[in-house]
């Protein structure tokens, strides 16, 4: 998958979560929870359907690697390089 | 009779929030029950395949977004919408009350009986690995759920809890908010019952299996108390909410009143695990109209629990049949004719569904009754159609449950001392 595609797969779990996420004024740098109305049940659910979806297991001490767009690219890059 | 009770001890029904098969509010539900229309129809449940079932469609996003649905549970969503339309009918807006001073009693037949088939199946689409098991099982499935997705929707900072007493729930949850109020626990009561078991298969295969689930080619016939032809259970969803209040509280906001909750009696069989026990039933009863300072003779109308089994229709029958010997002004009927068994919703909805005799003076007929089995044969039955009164002014209303629990409220209409 290419780093677009995987800010799209995030952006398609989030809105599968909250249907009136607005992210036009998303800033990719800064804390997804800062800017959308998510909480840690939320981001569970977002690392559940990753695991659903691409078979990965995310530790639990990697979950900061995930806190922001950019990050997230970032992080899953390689492991969804072969998708 | 002048009440024993101080304005202040006496408790007052003063809004109704609801969802039932067939109907999302008190006025289209009190329209059905007074045609004879039922609300059943059918459901077509993973393993079980199509059975009867009363099933509910009420605004589930009027007062919550899809978005919280999708997190909490099918019994939180009925809740938020019953406790909601409750306040909206009370007038209550919480200028006059304290959320801190409010408390949400629930009961329940079971919960997290759907969470949890649902999620072992999910899992099992994964080979049962249970790194796919959902964080959000218990939150979902604690006892307190229903009760607190409605204090997390209206920030009510009180009490919370559900009460647990199989299909006596509903009724005994009136109960504890009667005695919350009384003790001065809280100042507003948001009291009642809800069902979310039309979701599990689990409860329709163990009716069946006990030979308790009711079949009918026409689903709208297949709940039929008292009838020869009668072979079980039909099983609902639903939810009724009460605000009660303190009298004295009441009527100094001017709310509208809709009856007063005079008496309450619960006991145990302590015999069985599925089995009722008339004789027992009947001492429930003896207690509630003690308690409420009336004879037998005094009720206008008793709402039977009847839940078209063969056995447990005939007990009640007994029990009532010696309760109100030569008591010729009380009519007889039976909801869950029109609505299936909504388990732990349905002694509050049934109950809701009497309330308006005291404005109407009508008594709600039990329908489906088309052979009339001789043992259920009670004087003063109402069946098929509504029975016009000069005056209704005493509603019995009979709750019993698996595990030998039983419950009776009486509401009397409102009369200021």
């Amino acid at each position: 998958m290419t780093r677009e595609e995987i800010k799209d797969v995030i952006l398609e779990i989030i809105a599968d979560i909250d249907e009136e996420a607005d992210f036009a004024q998303l800033d990719a740098d800064a804390p997804l929870r800062d800017q959308l109305d998510l909480d840690s049940m939320d981001f569970l659910d977002i690392v559940m359907e990753l695991r659903k979806r691409y078979k990965m297991q995310i530790p639990e001490e990697e979950y900061p690697q995930l806190a922001t767009l950019t990050s997230c690219v970032n992080y899953l890059e390689p492991k969804l390089k072969d998708v | 009779m002048m009440n024993q009770h101080t304005e202040h001890q006496r408790i007052v029904i003063t809004g109704v929030g609801l969802t039932a098969p067939g109907a999302a509010n008190l006025t289209d539900f009190r329209a059905n029950l007074l045609a004879g229309k039922s609300g059943i129809s059918t459901i077509d449940l993973r393993y079980m395949g199509v059975h009867p079932a009363g099933l509910c469609t009420f605004a589930e996003t009027r007062y919550r977004k899809k978005r919280e649905n999708s997190r909490g549970t099918r019994a939180g969503c009925i809740g938020v919408y019953c406790a909601n339309e409750a306040l909206v009918d009370a007038g209550v807006d919480f200028s006059e009350y304290d959320r801190a001073a409010t408390g949400v009693y629930i009961g329940l037949t079971e919960h997290g009986t759907v969470e949890t088939e649902n999620e072992v199946y999910n899992v099992g689409q994964y080979a049962n690995d249970v790194n796919y098991w959902t964080h959000h099982h218990n939150p979902r499935t604690v006892l307190n759920n229903p009760a607190g997705e409605i204090t997390m929707n209206l920030g009510i900072t009180g009490p919370h809890y559900a009460i647990g007493a199989a299909c006596a729930a509903g009724n005994a949850a009136l109960i504890q908010g009667v005695q919350m109020l009384r003790l001065g626990e809280v100042d507003l009561a948001l009291c009642g019952g809800i069902s979310e078991c039309v979701g599990s298969f689990g409860i329709f295969a163990s009716f069946r299996a006990q030979g308790a689930l009711a079949e009918h080619e026409d689903p709208t016939k297949a709940s039929r108390p008292f009838d020869l032809d009668r072979n079980g259970i039909v099983i609902s969803e639903g939810g009724c909410v009460f605000t009660l209040e303190r009298l004295d509280r009441a009527l100094a906001r001017g709310a509208k009143i809709y009856g007063e909750i005079t008496g309450y009696g619960m006991n145990s069989d302590a015999r069985d695990f599925v089995l009722p026990y008339g004789p027992r039933q009947r001492q429930c009863m003896e207690m509630a109209l003690k308690r409420a300072g009336l004879q037998p003779a005094d009720v206008t109308i008793l709402n039977a629990h009847a839940t078209g089994t063969k056995q447990g229709d005939i007990e009640e029958c007994n029990a009532i049949r010696e309760t109100f010997a030569g008591c010729e002004n009380t009519w007889i009927n039976n909801t869950k004719s029109s609505i299936g068994h909504a388990m732990g919703a349905a002694g509050v909805l049934e109950l809701a569904g009497n309330l308006p005799s005291f404005t109407d003076n009508m008594v709600h007929p039990t329908i489906n009754l088309d052979n009339l089995d001789p043992e259920c044969a009670l004087p003063g039955l109402v069946a098929n159609t509504p029975q016009q009164l000069p005056r209704v002014d005493v509603i019995l209303n009979n709750s019993f449950g698996m595990l030998g629990i039983n419950s009776v409220v009486i509401v009397e209409r409102f009369v200021a001392n």
